[in-house]
């Protein structure tokens, strides 16, 4: 299964991390600054994959990809193919690319719930469930529907009962 | 009121505000944070949902990102998700699917809003509930939704079918009962058209079969059909997983399997599964030749492609195969060796393992040298990896493919020379282990040490100090091996020694101490040879003494030539027994001149702070006096009485050799254990005395701490019990009315007013004697122990290859058994029951959909009323199987059969304590079942039998 999605910028700071088995918050952020130290000191053109069970315990693998400025990362363990979980990585940021139409780091910074609807269609539990773009992508329309549906009946509602009350 | 919440409304902050507020902060991430946090903590408070929806979406983002805690928000969370719009139920499901844990009080309450929303037929509500319970769900949670979730396992909308199917995998883990309920109908998805539904289904097959491939083989036929027929990718690569698990565990099943494989190796194009399929063949189908040969043939393409990735890959994928076909390897030895300076670190790192792989004892020297050339060129931290892992690969199993053991400590000795060198401590520990080991090996040994000792230039790299360390104990310990042991006694003493650390340092000077012992014996021992032989000794003598002694007073120059005068003499002393007088007369000169010597350089550590050093340098120039008060000007008194006075010094010198000369041997890792605590003799009663004292008086100065370093368990315990009292003293003073009070309460305090002797009774003195005496039993016991090993060694080994002393247990650490892991046993326990059992599926799995308690417990009963009897002669079945069990365990704990056979019953009373607590602690219900599994456990092999043959056959 896979254990942890980290996105982070080439200076470490963390634009999304989700965790697919309980980690306290202290936790985390210790997990995604070690997964930089080892990140950074990386030259270009090498292979996508990091030994990390150092880190994520044993039986954990990690593969990497970079782009621009930031680094995609995914935790697994030896259930997963590694190529696959390359494939994967790419599925998602083509993804958040469709959704945010020439995705960079500014959209994610600012898309923090979106890219959690994302995550949410690709990966559950650890397991993966969606390997189309394009599926995710309908999915992930059709949420942002009901939300800014329910958003604006609520903003009626809750002003008359806020005048009301 | 009203108003307000719509003010804050107005006026809070979204959390694309807060992102940009932070982004352009100026007070500093920390302040900010900080007051954006008191912001959230008033806003969550609002019983305006949107606010409190808003303010727990900030907070959860701060806590994801920047790692703030949120645990304290735990019942907002619920209230969120208990919003009745979508968006706010959203906030509220990630919120809790983020920070809930088994721990969280706050679950229970969840239970029936997930159930409302699993049941909800807005599939997206569902998902929601769906993805939130595939991180949190807990024992009790998954119990009290299994019925849901089995009636989304057949959902007509694949979107919420399979999420509901990669639930499952959780609630299986944490409540294996619910496999009763679900796993037919998991099963039955495994038939699905959609891939979506296929792909998540065999996901999860491909989790539950790594934890436990045996109770899954029934499913093999409807795995070996995706096998053949599947197209999806992703779908082959989850069911190879699950084929490399179970084709081990059935031959005939490998052999079904081997077929469609090759076809998909020779048809596919997608790396991944290639990839896939090389790993399947090389892990699990390494018997099938033709399988194997086609593998190896595309992992040559991975490993010359371009693709850095696919090269990694493919080492790895070779790697597998070096126990079996390490022919593999050789067919590509080229690619491997220059995968050494690839660029890529996985990559040389991988190609490392594998050339390790290879090594035997005919190629560990050829090899060895190619890659410490390697390691010479390579950038310091591969090469660490390098030195480490030959390091390893030589000691692994004591030294098993070293033969030339002379290669080998040459070999430490200029590993350790490598300026990037940071395998002190390892080398240390080798250096010294190989001279308690292998007698053979001591003469090179300490060629090696002095080599390194010798080099003035190695003193300032802190990395070396270990090295040095050991080759300083190696020296003094295996001295009589040396050439030139001046040489030696002048390097342990130079100058630059004090580069070194203090305990580093001490071993030096130890070592120098038995050096000087040996230079002072091999003087003696000739010395009656010479008045034996020579009688007119007494004049030549008396000339040569002057000028000896002139030496003495000469300057610093003058004495290192006069130095490499007595080395020249004392090597042929050593060489040669009958040396010529003049050589002899030179000699006494230089023995006096060493003693000089080694005053001098010692003199400043007589003032050393370093407990061990301050001793050991002592200990040395005391018995430099104690020689020079017999020869007071032993060259002077030549006449007449020299004769008697060498024997004094004979004396003298004779018993502290006679100290030295006890052989060290290989220390068992178990030694400790096997020391019996003496009867009375309890630690920890003494301690938490210890400790209170020390927490009720509150000593004025801390300045003294009982259990400050090993060193002062050596002290005198009178010593020791005078230092307590001086520090006792003051406090007696200040606490005099409180130690009062307390005495009249029964207590022990320290500062009381006993008699001076009374404090020789004080708990910590008295313990670390105790413990003192305990490790002089255990040295003394693990000395015999070794002693009688080595002999029964010695009879019995006559090969080329040196004498290695090997402990039967305990060189290597004990690896502790796996204990069982209760949870996953029930999982599997019951899928074998719900597999094998078909007969008691239906009913339960039809009634469940309508009441699920009441079915569990029929199902319950009816197990229970199977065959009573039969779940008690199973009972005999495994705890015979659990014997065998340790039986085998026992092999290697042969020498000491008793304890291991006292241990191992230990262990299974144990074990079975464990399970009876378990089924104490749990309900009833799981109680019957644990019952049932026994059975499930003794009737599954036949089972499995029943099962598969009818699709291998």
């Amino acid at each position: 299964m896979i254990r942890a999605v980290i996105v982070m910028n080439t200076q470490g700071k963390p634009r999304f991390a989700k965790f697919y088995d309980f980690q306290p918050v202290e936790k985390q952020q210790e997990l995604i600054r070690s997964v930089h130290g080892v990140l950074c000191s990386r030259a270009e053109n090498v292979s996508n994959f990091v030994e990390a069970e150092s880190i994520f315990g044993p039986d954990s693998r990690v593969v990497y990809k970079h782009f621009a400025t930031l680094y995609f990362v995914f935790v697994f363990n030896s259930s997963e193919n590694e190529l696959a979980m390359l494939d994967l990585i790419q599925v998602f940021v083509e993804t958040l690319d469709k959704c945010f139409k020439n995705v960079c780091e500014l959209d994610l910074v600012f898309n923090y719930t979106k890219m959690h609807s994302i995550l949410d269609e690709i990966i559950s539990g650890g397991q993966v469930l969606e390997t189309s773009s394009a599926e995710v992508v309908k999915a992930v329309e059709e949420i942002s529907k009901l939300e800014t549906a329910s958003n604006s009946i609520n903003f009626v509602s809750k002003t008359v009962s806020g005048w009301r009350g | 009121m009203a108003g307000s919440s719509l003010m804050e409304t107005l006026f809070q902050r979204t959390l694309d505000d807060l992102i940009k507020a932070l982004r352009l902060q100026l007070l500093g991430e920390s302040a900010f944070i900080s007051k954006a946090m008191d912001e959230i903590r008033r806003e969550i408070k609002s019983t305006d949902p949107q606010t409190k929806s808003t303010a727990l979406q900030k907070l959860s983002y701060l806590s994801s990102l920047h790692g703030i805690d949120m645990n304290w928000a735990a019942f907002h969370v619920v209230e969120v998700m208990s919003a009745s719009r979508f968006a706010q139920k959203k906030i509220g499901y990630l919120a809790a699917s983020q920070s809930f844990h088994e721990a969280t009080p706050v679950l229970l309450l969840i239970t029936n809003q997930l159930r409302k929303d699993l049941t909800s037929t807005n599939e997206f509500e569902v998902s929601l509930a769906l993805d939130c319970l595939s991180r949190i769900a807990t024992i009790d949670l998954a119990r009290d939704l299994t019925p849901e979730i089995f009636t989304l396992l057949s959902s007509t909308k694949p979107f919420v079918r399979k999420k509901a199917i990669s639930v499952v995998l959780r609630v299986f883990g944490k409540f294996p009962d619910a496999v009763r309920v679900c796993f037919k109908r998991l099963v039955e998805n495994l038939d699905s058209s959609d891939p979506r539904i296929l792909s998540a289904v065999v996901g999860v097959f491909c989790e539950l079969t790594s934890q436990d491939p045996r109770s899954y083989l029934p499913l093999a036929p409807e795995f070996y059909r995706i096998l053949a027929d599947s197209k999806n990718n992703w779908v082959l690569i989850k069911v190879l997983k699950i084929f490399k698990n179970l084709a081990p565990l059935e031959p005939r099943l490998a052999r079904k399997i081997v077929e469609p494989i090759t076809e998909h190796m020779r048809r596919t194009d997608a790396k991944s599964l290639m990839f896939e399929c090389i790993r399947t063949v090389v892990t699990s189908l390494s018997d099938f030749e033709s399988a194997v040969k086609l593998a190896v043939e595309r992992t040559r393409e991975f490993l010359v492609d371009d693709d850095p990735n696919l090269k990694y890959l493919g080492l790895h994928a070779l790697s597998i195969l070096v126990p079996k076909h390490s022919w593999a390897v050789l067919e590509n030895k080229e690619v491997v060796i220059k995968s050494l300076s690839d660029v890529d670190p996985n990559v040389k790192l991988e190609s490392l393992r594998l050339v390790m792989a290879m090594v035997y004892d005919n190629n560990v020297a050829e090899i060895c040298r190619v890659l410490v050339n390697i390691a010479i060129k390579s950038d310091p931290e591969f090469c660490n990896e390098i030195l480490g892992s030959i390091l390893a690969t030589c000691g692994e199993n004591v030294y098993e493919i070293v033969i030339d053991f002379d290669w080998y400590v040459s070999l430490l000795g200029e590993m350790s020379r490598i300026p990037h060198c940071q395998k002190g401590g390892e080398i240390e520990t080798q250096l010294i282990d190989i001279g308690m080991r292998v007698k053979d090996a001591r003469p090179t040994l300490v060629m090696v040490g002095r080599d390194l000792l010798i080099d003035p230039a190695l003193l300032g790299n802190p990395f070396m100090h270990r090295i040095l360390s050991a080759a300083a104990w190696v020296s003094g310990e295996y001295v009589q091996f040396s050439g030139k042991p001046f040489e030696l006694l002048e390097a342990l003493l130079q100058p630059r020694c004090n580069l070194l650390p203090l305990s580093v340092r001490a071993v030096y000077v130890q070592s120098a101490f038995k050096v000087l012992v040996f230079c002072l014996n091999s003087y003696i021992q000739e010395q009656y040879v010479e008045s034996s032989s020579y009688v007119d000794t007494l004049i030549e003598n008396d000339s040569e003494s002057i000028s000896a002694r002139e030496c003495q007073d000469a300057s610093n120059l003058h004495e290192q030539v006069e130095e490499f005068n007595s080395r020249e003499t004392l090597s042929r002393v050593q060489t040669c027994t009958s040396a010529s007088l003049e050589d002899n007369g030179s000699s006494i000169g230089s023995i006096a001149e060493l003693l000089n010597f080694i005053q001098f350089s010692l003199g400043p550590l007589t003032w050393s702070h370093d407990v061990e050093l301050l001793e050991r340098s002592r200990n040395l120039l005391n018995f430099i006096e104690l020689i020079r008060i017999q020869i007071p000007d032993g060259l002077n008194q030549k006449d007449g009485s020299s004769e008697m006075e060498l024997a004094e010094i004979s004396k003298i010198v004779e018993l502290i050799l006679d100290a030295f000369s006890d052989d060290f041997g290989p220390i068992s890792v178990n030694a400790q254990e096997r020391v019996p605590i003496p009867e009375g003799l309890i630690f920890k009663e003494n301690l938490d005395d210890l400790e209170m004292i020390c927490s009720d008086t509150q000593l004025p100065e801390s300045s003294f701490s009982f259990g400050s370093s090993l060193y002062e368990e050596r002290l005198d315990s009178s010593l020791l019990s005078q230092q307590s009292q001086q520090v006792s003293e003051p406090s007696n003073a200040t606490t005099s009315l409180l130690s009062e009070h307390r005495k009249r309460h029964g207590l022990y305090y320290l500062p009381s007013d006993k008699t001076d002797d009374a404090s020789n009774d004080y708990p910590p003195a008295n313990e670390l004697k105790l413990q003192d005496h305990l490790d002089d039993d255990a040295a003394h016991l693990v000395k015999l122990a070794e002693r009688s090993l080595a002999l029964k060694k010695k009879s019995t080994s006559a090969k080329p290859r040196p004498v290695v002393v090997r402990l039967d247990e305990g060189d290597e650490l004990p690896v502790m058994r796996k204990k069982p892991q209760s949870k996953d046993e029930q999982l599997s326990d019951a899928i074998r029951n719900v597999l094998v059992g078909s007969d008691v599926m239906p009913t339960s799995s039809q009634t469940n959909q309508s009441s699920k308690p009441s079915s569990r417990r029929k199902g319950k009963e009816k197990q229970n009323a199977d065959n009573p009897s039969e779940s008690k002669e199973n009972l005999g079945d495994v705890e015979e199987q659990s014997n065998t069990v340790d039986t085998s365990s026992r092999r290697t704990h042969r020498r000491h059969g008793k304890e291991g056979k006292q241990s191992s019953h230990e262990k299974r009373s144990e074990k079975k304590d464990q399970v009876h607590k378990k089924g104490k602690r749990m309900s009833s219900q799981q109680h019957s079942r644990h019952k049932a599994k026994q059975s499930g456990d003794a009737s599954f092999p036949v089972a499995s039998q029943t099962v598969i043959p009818d699709f291998l056959l």
